[in-house]
């Protein structure tokens, strides 16, 4: 039986972290994700693994990635500015085809910005984020328990692609407390890591982890090798909640903690009798297109809603069909920028057909 | 007839790509003879840096982790504390370690980290082309100080080998050069040492080897090696800085 746990998100990562057989974690603090260090110093150590408080974001990151070129299952977490420090490493590890789990608690930004909630760093997440055209997953919880289950799929997910895989929630579900059922780690079949280093052995041929390609070709193949996975990646992984679409007229649309927001919204709009369906995309990258072409064959009307001025309603507009209309309403990040539901039901009023 | 020469067996039978009259070859051959002496070659992991010294895979018939620019300190942190049993080593230049990487080493080295560093001082950086690196000489002309290295707005040359010996997490801390058959027997020797540290535990061990660079301080091997010797060895003298163990 599976343990009923009443904790925060950021400690619910942690816990999935540790279910998943993740036994090393390096990471600096900041604001607002140091529960998931703080959780981990004390639980890493007695289970034989290693908790290192990094000098800095950039050596955190290179030390997943020398952990991860031996095969362990590791992790790291930051926040908006220390997540940009992290970008070389995460490059490196996307063109070494490393897998490796990075958590980002979002804050406002730019700059040192805020520690309230944001979804300002969609577009750092999903397009790669750091030098030479890299797509990393990224997946978007939206409650305590997604906390936990979408972690513990990320380090199958990146085990099984051979790329960093990120978890990309905000501020309000870091710090908020929820139950949550700590799942057993799922049996997913897992491909042979045939490629780690480990000393060669005698006898054995030598093995190298790097990302310079200098032959005749050998980069161009490589580009269009990891296309391929990403394309793989989008047939076989996208994940998504819909409501109340099959007779919508408009659908809301948003992820994280503002899903939730928008949840209570269209709740609001189905009891005024509107036809309001919301659709909450689980994977940000592969980001559900085919999912958001179908919806739009029937239902002509899209709301997007962020925490930003508006990044994710891009890949929205790119995956509906072309009579539809994609509107957006945003709250940049900041103090007293997270919207309530009355607020977005009254966006909802504005564009309902 | 006795054989009293031979390629070390863990370095590879074939050509580097070094300039002639660069060091890398002669440290390599050094590094792998350690190796050899300790018989560690199948439980090695070498991770390369940034600049000449990244081909280190073409080389090393050891497995090898290719890292950032600097980061090579972090990165066999993270292999050395995932598997504990190997032997992990950076191999890094002096913009790599020096310059962009400060911060990694000073940390690697600050934790004990039980790894061993091979630094390669050549003043220079060697594979972009001999700009101005942290160890560059006062008054050394390079390409990005044209007029020669200027204390006053470009600073010092950093002594690694010292200033790394006042780290408690040190076990070991030499400086080398590699310029006659004397100094490349202390060499061989000192590089042995620091393998020493790793194979019996004893702590962060760290190796400054001085090199000459013929093609970026355009001169000829002889008149480069003279270099070292009259030079460099000068400003960043050879020795023993620190040795806890005493091994």
């Amino acid at each position: 039986m599976s343990e009923k746990l009443f904790v925060k998100g950021n400690e619910a990562v942690a816990m999935a972290a540790i279910e998943a057989g993740c036994r090393y974690y390096f990471g600096y603090p900041i604001t607002p994700q140091s529960d998931i260090p703080e959780y981990l110093s004390r639980g890493l150590p007695g289970l034989g693994g290693e908790f290192i408080q990094a000098e800095s974001e950039i050596a955190a990151i290179n030390m997943l990635l020398g952990a991860s070129a031996t095969g362990v299952r590791c992790m790291t977490s930051s926040s908006g500015p220390g997540i940009s420090l992290k970008q070389e490493g995460i490059s490196y590890m996307a063109g070494s085809e490393l897998p490796g789990v990075i958590v980002d608690i979002m804050r406002a930004g730019p700059g040192l910005g805020g520690i309230d909630a944001s979804q300002a760093d969609y577009f750092q997440a999903t397009r790669g984020g750091g030098h030479g055209g890299y797509r990393i997953i990224v997946l978007a919880p939206a409650s305590v328990q997604e906390m936990y289950d979408l972690t513990m799929l990320a380090f199958d997910l990146s085990d099984i692609y051979r790329m960093p895989a990120m978890v990309l929630a905000d501020s309000v579900i870091g710090q908020m407390k929820e139950s949550v059922t700590a799942n057993p780690r799922p049996a997913t079949a897992l491909p042979d890591k045939d490629w780690v280093v480990r000393g060669r052995g005698e006898g054995q041929p030598q093995r190298v982890v790097k990302s310079l390609y200098l032959g005749d070709g050998e980069m161009e193949a490589f580009h269009w090798k990891m296309h391929a996975r990403y394309q793989e990646l989008a047939d076989r992984e996208c994940r998504w909640e819909d409501l109340e679409t099959g007779d919508a007229d408009l659908i809301v649309t948003a992820f994280g903690s503002t899903a939730r927001i928008a949840r209570t919204a269209v709740a609001m709009a189905r009891e005024a009798g509107m036809k309001v369906g919301l659709m909450r995309p689980i994977t940000l990258f592969p980001f559900p297109k085919q999912a958001y072409a179908e919806f739009s064959r029937r239902c002509k009307r899209f709301l997007v809603i962020e925490l930003s001025t508006g990044q994710m309603v891009d890949d929205v507009r790119l995956s509906v069909a072309r009579d539809a209309e994609v509107d957006f309403y945003g709250r940049p990040p900041g103090a007293g920028s997270l919207p309530t539901p009355e607020e977005l039901f009254g966006q909802i009023r504005k564009v309902y057909p | 007839m006795r054989q009293v020469f031979a390629r070390p067996e863990s370095l590879k039978d074939v050509q580097t790509h070094f300039c002639p009259g660069c060091n890398h070859g002669s440290i390599h051959r050094l590094v792998a003879e350690a190796m050899d002496e300790f018989g560690i070659r199948g439980e090695t992991i070498g991770v390369a840096s940034v600049g000449c010294s990244v081909f280190l895979y073409n080389y090393f018939d050891v497995d090898v982790i290719e890292a950032p620019h600097g980061r090579a300190p972090a990165v066999a942190t993270g292999a050395k504390r995932a598997r504990p049993d190997r032997i992990v080593f950076t191999y890094q230049g002096d913009g790599d370690l020096a310059a962009i990487g400060t911060s990694e080493i000073i940390h690697a080295a600050n934790r004990g980290e039980a790894i061993t560093v091979i630094f390669v001082n050549n003043t220079t950086y060697g594979m972009t082309g001999g700009q101005m690196a942290p160890t560059t000489m006062v008054g050394q002309k390079t390409s990005t100080s044209p007029s020669g290295r200027n204390q006053a707005k470009d600073g010092y040359p950093i002594r690694m080998a010292e200033l790394l010996a006042q780290l408690e997490g040190v076990g070991f801390s030499a400086r080398v050069a590699v310029n006659n058959p004397k100094n490349v027997i202390q060499a061989k020797r000192m590089i042995k040492t620091a393998f020493r540290y790793q194979v019996e535990n004893k702590g962060f061990s760290f190796i400054e080897a001085l090199a000459a660079c013929p093609t970026n301080w355009g001169m000829n091997p002889l008149a480069a090696n003279e270099r070292v010797g009259d030079e460099m060895i000068p400003y960043f003298p050879l020795g023993v800085y620190r040795n806890t163990a005493n091994l």
